[in-house]
């Protein structure tokens, strides 16, 4: 575990850039993590991320497949939004762990 | 002191594996030859995984693989009781009419406690995933299948000339199932 300051804010996350702490997360954390993902925010991506964020709060394993039956987006539209690994990369802006899912 | 060749085969040898370990998959070609549960699964899984990564994944179904893309077909695939030692059963019990629609009804409801969904909704996820979906064409008409015994999301018909053209380029892997 590391520390890293992103967006000026201090923040615990993992090798990989994942927030360890999901509390320590902000829109200004999420905007500047995703920036390093290439990824230009959208409403659409940010309902998606507001949606990780809440199943995550709930303690719910996150996959592809509940994310395509959320109603929020298609499983489609997933991969449109966020490239590369959509899952990976759309917990690593909502400042969640990363999913351990394989499906 | 003049190393000795061994040393530098040595060298050499790191040398290789260092470049190898930086190398990511970029593109995971399947190729689906059966189509007990176990197998078309394990496929899938391999498949999808790849495209979560942000891999490129195309599979290709042939000979008995075909059953897991036919519209007939694929919602009533089966493990195999009979010939496989991990069952741990007597091979003549799972012989026995039934005992294989039960050990896949068993194994159905396991997998959906993983949400692990069924065949037809799978290749949904995997075509919305942008795995490419390929017949392969000397299966099909060997079995005298047409286009339309075929899923709708199938992305076309391939000859393996075709498939391995599709898997050219650098950091593709070409798995057997």
């Amino acid at each position: 575990m590391s520390e890293k300051t992103i967006a000026g804010f201090c923040i615990d996350c993992n090798e990989q850039g994942y927030l360890t702490n999901p509390d320590q997360w902000n829109k200004e954390i999420g905007l500047a993590i995703a920036k390093e993902e290439n990824i230009e925010m959208t409403d659409k991506h940010w309902e998606v991320i507001d949606y990780l964020r809440e199943q995550c709060a709930q303690e719910v394993a996150i996959t592809i497949r509940k994310v395509g039956k959320s109603g929020v987006v298609t499983i489609k539209e997933f991969y449109q939004l966020f490239p590369n690994g959509p899952l990976k990369t759309a917990s690593k802006i909502a400042g969640i762990p990363k999913p351990v899912s394989c499906i | 002191m003049k190393p000795s060749s061994n040393n530098i085969n040595y060298l050499n040898t790191q040398h290789t594996m260092e470049n190898e370990v930086k190398k990511p998959i970029k593109k995971m070609m399947l190729i689906l030859s059966k189509a007990t549960l176990e197998n078309v699964y394990a496929c899938f899984i391999l498949a999808n995984g790849a495209r979560m990564e942000g891999i490129e994944s195309e599979i290709f179904f042939t000979f008995f693989g075909l059953e897991a893309i036919q519209k007939k077909k694929l919602q009533d695939l089966h493990v195999a009781t009979v010939g496989n030692p991990a069952m741990h059963m007597p091979t003549i019990l799972g012989g026995l009419p039934g005992v294989e629609a039960l050990a896949t009804k068993m194994m159905k409801a396991d997998m959906e406690k993983l949400d692990i969904p069924p065949v037809d909704e799978f290749l949904d996820i995997l075509s919305a995933s942008g795995t490419k979906l390929w017949g392969c064409k000397l299966a099909i008409d060997m079995f005298k299948l047409k286009r339309e015994d075929l899923i709708d999301d199938l992305d076309g018909i391939l000859t393996v000339g075709g498939f391995y053209e599709r898997a050219g380029g650098d950091g593709t892997h070409v798995l057997f199932i």
